[in-house]
């Protein structure tokens, strides 16, 4: 999968779960304050990534995620 | 309400503290959002075995995110509330101190669907994939912290889960904590979504569904209940606070009453008993004789023991025949924990409209009931104080007084 299609994917799991315009969802946005998502909502998040990607994330790596680019980035690291 | 002498231990009525009925919602089959649904109460009943609610529409109340994973329990509870608040003057409502102001809201099976749902998940996907939103949209208290949370009140906060006596007591209980001075305003009601199919498996295999898909509360024919699902929502007000303010009075909640069967886990006790120290508690609070009600929104589900008991401690408490009786049952079904809730809305229209609306499917009147049943038509009356009844799994027996504004 090409890195385009890779995000493009992402971008995708993310409008779902998150319920926000496409264009919202940029490396730089912080999902607190961008995006309104709690922690909860990054869970929710996670686990569409990880049924979309076939990857696992556990826990314990979802500490320090602030960003659509920092989560990103821990599914790719992963394929 | 709760006339009868402080407690000694504080927990007593205060003396002049009444409470009123400012605000209504309700989002049933026959109708979504008051006039809808009392104009609904004329119509011709369905015959269907199910009577689900149709046509609510929740994109005002929730964001698209909230949307997704609001059960249909929370949605139509946030429907009839918001229906209520704004009845009741918008946030005029909850002026002053927001920890005087607070929620009541009942279920019997809280976010049954979402729970169903779920568990497909669970058994298709395995545990990584359940949902962490599965708890806070099942549990029951859901309704009753999203009415607190979305309107800011900050005092008391609760659920009763007592089956289909939830909504009649959660109202009690509300007016309750108005009375002896723990609130000034809350948001009262019941909702119910019963109508996946493991909750209408559930209450088929009890044998206690209608086959005819009739509801026919108190008829010679009648089959057992047609499972419906709903809410209803009240604004309760102190009454001197609803008048400084100009707020409109339906009615005032005058009488509550709870008492327990303890006779069978769902079976009522075959003579009413339990039902009839229940309605005359509720007239002792509300310093009431029998022979001044003037009608009886009756629990009334239309299944051959449950109005035959109803109608034996009707018959306890006031005599026989008793006063007009009526059960919007037959339009909309059993709603289960909805159904006090939205029977108290029923009243305060009734109250307001100057009419009794008919038990809608019910042709014949069962002799063994022997009961003053509106039948067919609207009945003209002059409002009176009305008991409204509500009896649960369980053994539950819930009534409510409710007494024209004065």
């Amino acid at each position: 999968m090409a890195p385009e299609e890779t995000f493009d994917a992402f971008k995708q799991c993310a409008v779902e779960v998150l319920q926000v315009d496409p264009s919202k969802i940029v490396p730089e946005a912080r999902f607190a304050e961008d995006l309104d998502a709690d922690s909860l909502d990054l869970v929710e998040l996670v686990m569409a990534l990880e049924e979309r990607f076939g990857v696992s994330v556990a826990e314990s790596e979802l500490e320090g995620v602030q960003t659509v680019g920092q989560a990103y980035e821990l599914v790719a690291s992963k394929l | 309400m709760l006339a009868l002498s402080p407690a000694p231990d504080g927990t007593g009525a205060v003396p002049g503290r009444r409470v009123v009925i400012t605000g209504v919602g309700v989002v049933a089959s026959c109708g979504i959002g008051a006039p809808q649904f009392w104009q609904g109460l004329m119509g011709e009943p369905p015959v269907a075995r199910e009577r689900p609610v149709t046509g609510l529409d929740v994109g005002a109340l929730f964001g698209p995110k909230e949307a997704r994973r609001a059960d249909p329990f929370l949605r139509m509870a946030i429907a009839a509330a918001d229906e209520a608040v704004r009845d009741a003057g918008g946030t005029d409502a909850f002026r002053g101190d927001p920890e005087r102001a607070g929620s009541y809201f009942g279920t019997g099976v809280g976010g049954l669907e979402t729970l169903c749902e779920q568990d497909r998940v669970f058994m298709q996907k395995g545990a990584r994939s359940v949902s962490p939103f599965l708890v806070p949209a099942m549990m029951c208290n859901r309704a009753a912290a999203e009415v607190s949370m979305r309107f800011g009140l900050r005092g008391p906060c609760e659920c009763t889960v007592t089956a289909c006596a939830s909504g009649t007591q959660s109202i009690a209980n509300a007016a309750r904590l108005i009375a002896t001075g723990r609130a000034d305003v809350m948001v009262a009601g019941g909702s119910e979504a019963p109508l996946c199919e493991l909750g209408v498996a559930g209450f088929a295999n009890m044998t206690a569904l209608s086959r005819s898909g009739v509801s026919m509360p108190f008829d010679v024919a009648r089959d057992g209940f047609v499972i419906g699902e709903g809410a209803g929502a009240l604004v309760l007000e102190e009454r001197s606070r609803a008048l400084a303010r100009g707020a409109h009075v339906y009615a005032e909640v005058t009488g509550a009453a709870s008492t327990a069967d303890a006779h069978h886990i769902t079976a009522p006790a075959p003579d009413g008993s339990g039902a009839a120290r229940c309605m005359e508690l509720a007239l002792l609070d509300a310093q009431l004789s029998a022979d001044e009600v003037a009608h009886i929104n009756s629990h009334g589900t239309s299944t051959p023991p449950g109005d035959l008991a109803e109608a034996e401690a009707i018959h306890k408490v006031f005599g026989w025949p008793g006063p007009p009786v009526t059960s919007i049952k037959g339009m909309i079904g059993h709603t289960l924990a909805a159904a006090g809730a939205i029977e108290a809305v029923a009243v305060a229209l009734s109250i307001e409209h100057r009419l009794i609306p008919p038990t809608a499917g019910t042709k014949n009147v069962d002799p063994a009931c022997g009961l003053d049943v509106v039948l067919d038509n609207p009945r003209e009356w002059a409002p009176g104080p009305v008991v409204s009844n509500s009896f649960g799994f369980g053994g539950h027996n819930g009534s409510l007084v409710i007494s024209p504004p004065a």
